[in-house]
């Protein structure tokens, strides 16, 4: 197996999700590459080997500067084209999927997605996928090649084993229409907002609360619970709450012992990024909400009732 | 202006979805739906549509036969036109053929805009935009929470780990939506009396130029193998309130030591 691995850059760092894929090509065999692609990224390409990657790819040109998909896949086709890997794997992300589901069309290639594990079966890769909210476990495999995947975020844990890389540069070379996105405004991080990654007790709230200002009501509960308020990113997107207290595929992975979720669907977006939580409570009106099929405790009933009268509950007991 | 919106049908969210153990493939024998996710994707087409004062709202679905209510009802929605792919051919089809099979769909088209929603609701898969802009060589923005249309360009704010990106693409472009980017409309009665003379087109594999191999399994380079449970959460608990709930969850809290 001649594996390629794309590593996501921000803000200077190689992303942790990227390399944790790395650190698992590299167990899975040792013919394995990784890729870098930005603009002054060639300085991160030899942290790759301490991951596994023998070899680094530097694509590090001022075209790649924003962190947009399609001239990543411009240099992903060439690669594989070039280098003949007939495995390339991705660490979910944003950006990281539009890479690869481009490059899949490109190459004609099959992707896999959403993976929370890869083995080798008789020398044949087999990922794992969840589906049907999480309800059951699809195990997928690939005809043909190259092999791409998606690996879930969070799957696997970066781990050094120490070794050098022997660092590449490659030319780039954009198609037309790869260009045609520009970036007006990055995203910068954001430092308002209370810190929820450590918080114990997590109070949170989504589309089910009715208006922003009943957030309120989550607020009071997460105090006496002496905990943090975290929301979904269709409230946040909506501008009910802060960016900075999103759980989520695009937002913040927690695992608080106890999560409590208030007017959640639990769709998947959501879901990544809270199910490792300890105890999970459940407050939604409606029965089928897909959040009672992961909750430990599931109420259906209506929030605004029911978390005032608990509020109240908690602080009677002093 | 006019704008192509992808649509596909999934099961119900209260119909108790499975995979077919024979065919390894989701069974969609029971109640459908037009994909939550897509109403946001078609919301915003109509008010593109009503804030330009002109053009046409297209809704492409690819999916069996049984698939077209939930393609009239994007009519009924207020979609002026609607095209459904279906071809017992593309059955089975993965992520690379069924967007061989859309991109063929939506050229014919030559839309300004293609809207798709941020997700299946069924497959949770949420790449296909990409890998259509990549078959219809366009550019293509994704997880947008908002958008707007101005001098040829879509300007979209982007939702990622990070926070926001403002991003802009020329005309013709393709835009995935997050589903907070608006609060979809439902069909009116009018809307649904209408549906009916509204043109429905229904096109094969075929009408579209596409060969037996480029579709369905034969097109298909992904495979599903097997089966299996997921690690068990362990026993989980459901009671409907009826005035105690609160009472209950502090009782629920208490014996598990959580507060």
């Amino acid at each position: 197996m001649a594996t390629l691995v794309y590593l996501e850059d921000h803000e200077g760092e190689l992303v942790k999700g990227s390399l944790g894929v790395l650190t698992k090509a590299a167990q899975l065999g040792d013919d394995v590459a990784a890729v870098v692609a930005g603009s002054g990224v060639k300085e991160l390409a030899p942290q790759a080997g301490r991951y596994g990657a023998k070899r680094v790819f530097a694509a590090d040109d001022p075209a790649l500067a924003s962190p947009l998909p399609q001239p990543r896949v411009d240099v992903l086709a060439k690669l594989v084209a070039d280098e003949g890997f007939d495995t390339v794997l991705f660490g979910a992300s944003v950006l990281a999927a539009d890479v690869a589901a481009g490059l899949a069309a490109r190459l004609g290639a099959g992707l896999n997605w959403d993976l929370v594990d890869l083995e080798l079966r008789d020398g044949e890769l087999v990922g794992k996928r969840p589906a049907l909210q999480d309800s059951v476990l699809v195990e997928v495999g690939w005809k043909g090649e190259p092999r791409l995947a998606i690996v879930r975020s969070g799957t696997f844990e970066p781990s050094e084993s120490g070794g050098d890389a022997e660092v590449e540069d490659m030319a780039v070379e954009i198609q037309d229409f790869s260009q045609g996105a520009a970036m007006l405004e990055r995203a910068h991080a954001e430092s308002e907002g209370p810190s929820i990654e450590d918080a114990d007790v997590i109070v949170a709230g989504g589309r089910g609360l009715g208006s922003p200002d009943r957030f309120e009501l989550l607020e009071e509960l997460a105090k006496a619970l002496g905990g943090a308020v975290a929301a979904t990113r269709a409230v946040v997107d909506a501008g009910w709450y802060p960016y900075a207290t999103q759980v989520g595929q695009t937002g913040k992975t927690v695992s608080p012992r106890l999560y409590i979720a208030a007017g959640i669907s639990g769709a998947i977006q959501h879901k990544v990024g809270m199910q490792a939580s300890g105890t999970i409570v459940a407050i939604n009106k409606d029965p089928n909400a897909p959040i009672f099929e992961y909750a430990d405790l599931g109420v259906v009933g209506d929030l605004h009732e029911i978390v005032p009268k608990l509020t109240q509950l908690l602080r009677d007991r002093g | 202006m006019k704008v192509a919106v992808l649509v596909k049908e999934v099961p119900e969210t209260s119909a108790r979805t499975r995979i077919d153990s024979g065919t390894l493939r989701l069974d969609r024998s029971g109640a459908a739906a037009l994909n939550p996710f897509d109403a946001h994707a078609l919301e915003e087409a109509l008010r593109i549509r009503e804030a330009d004062g002109d053009g046409e709202v297209v809704a492409i679905m690819m999916g069996p036969s049984g698939a077209a209510d939930s393609l009239r009802k994007a009519l009924a929605i207020g979609a002026d036109r609607a095209v459904h792919v279906v071809d017992d051919a593309l059955a089975g089809s993965d992520l690379v053929a069924t967007a061989r099979a859309l991109a063929k769909a939506v050229s014919r088209e030559e839309p300004d805009l293609v809207l798709l929603g941020q997700q299946g609701g069924d497959s949770d898969g949420a790449v296909l935009w990409s890998a259509l802009a990549e078959l219809l060589q366009l550019p293509v923005v994704s997880q947008a929470a908002s958008l707007e249309l101005a001098d040829g360009k879509a300007k979209v704010k982007r939702q990622t780990e990070y926070g926001y990106d403002v991003i802009e693409a020329p005309l013709p472009c393709v835009v995935a939506v997050s589903d907070a980017i608006n609060e979809p409309r439902y069909p009116s009665l009018k809307g649904i009396m209408g549906a009916k003379k509204k043109p429905f087109d229904t096109v094969s594999a075929g009408d579209l130029g596409l060969s037996a191999d480029e579709i369905g399994e034969a097109g298909s380079r992904t495979v599903v193998l097997a089966l299996a449970d997921p690690p068990a959460r362990g026993d989980s608990v459901r009671i409907e309130d009826e005035g105690d709930a609160a009472d209950k969850i502090l009782a629920y809290l208490s014996e598990r030591k959580l507060v």
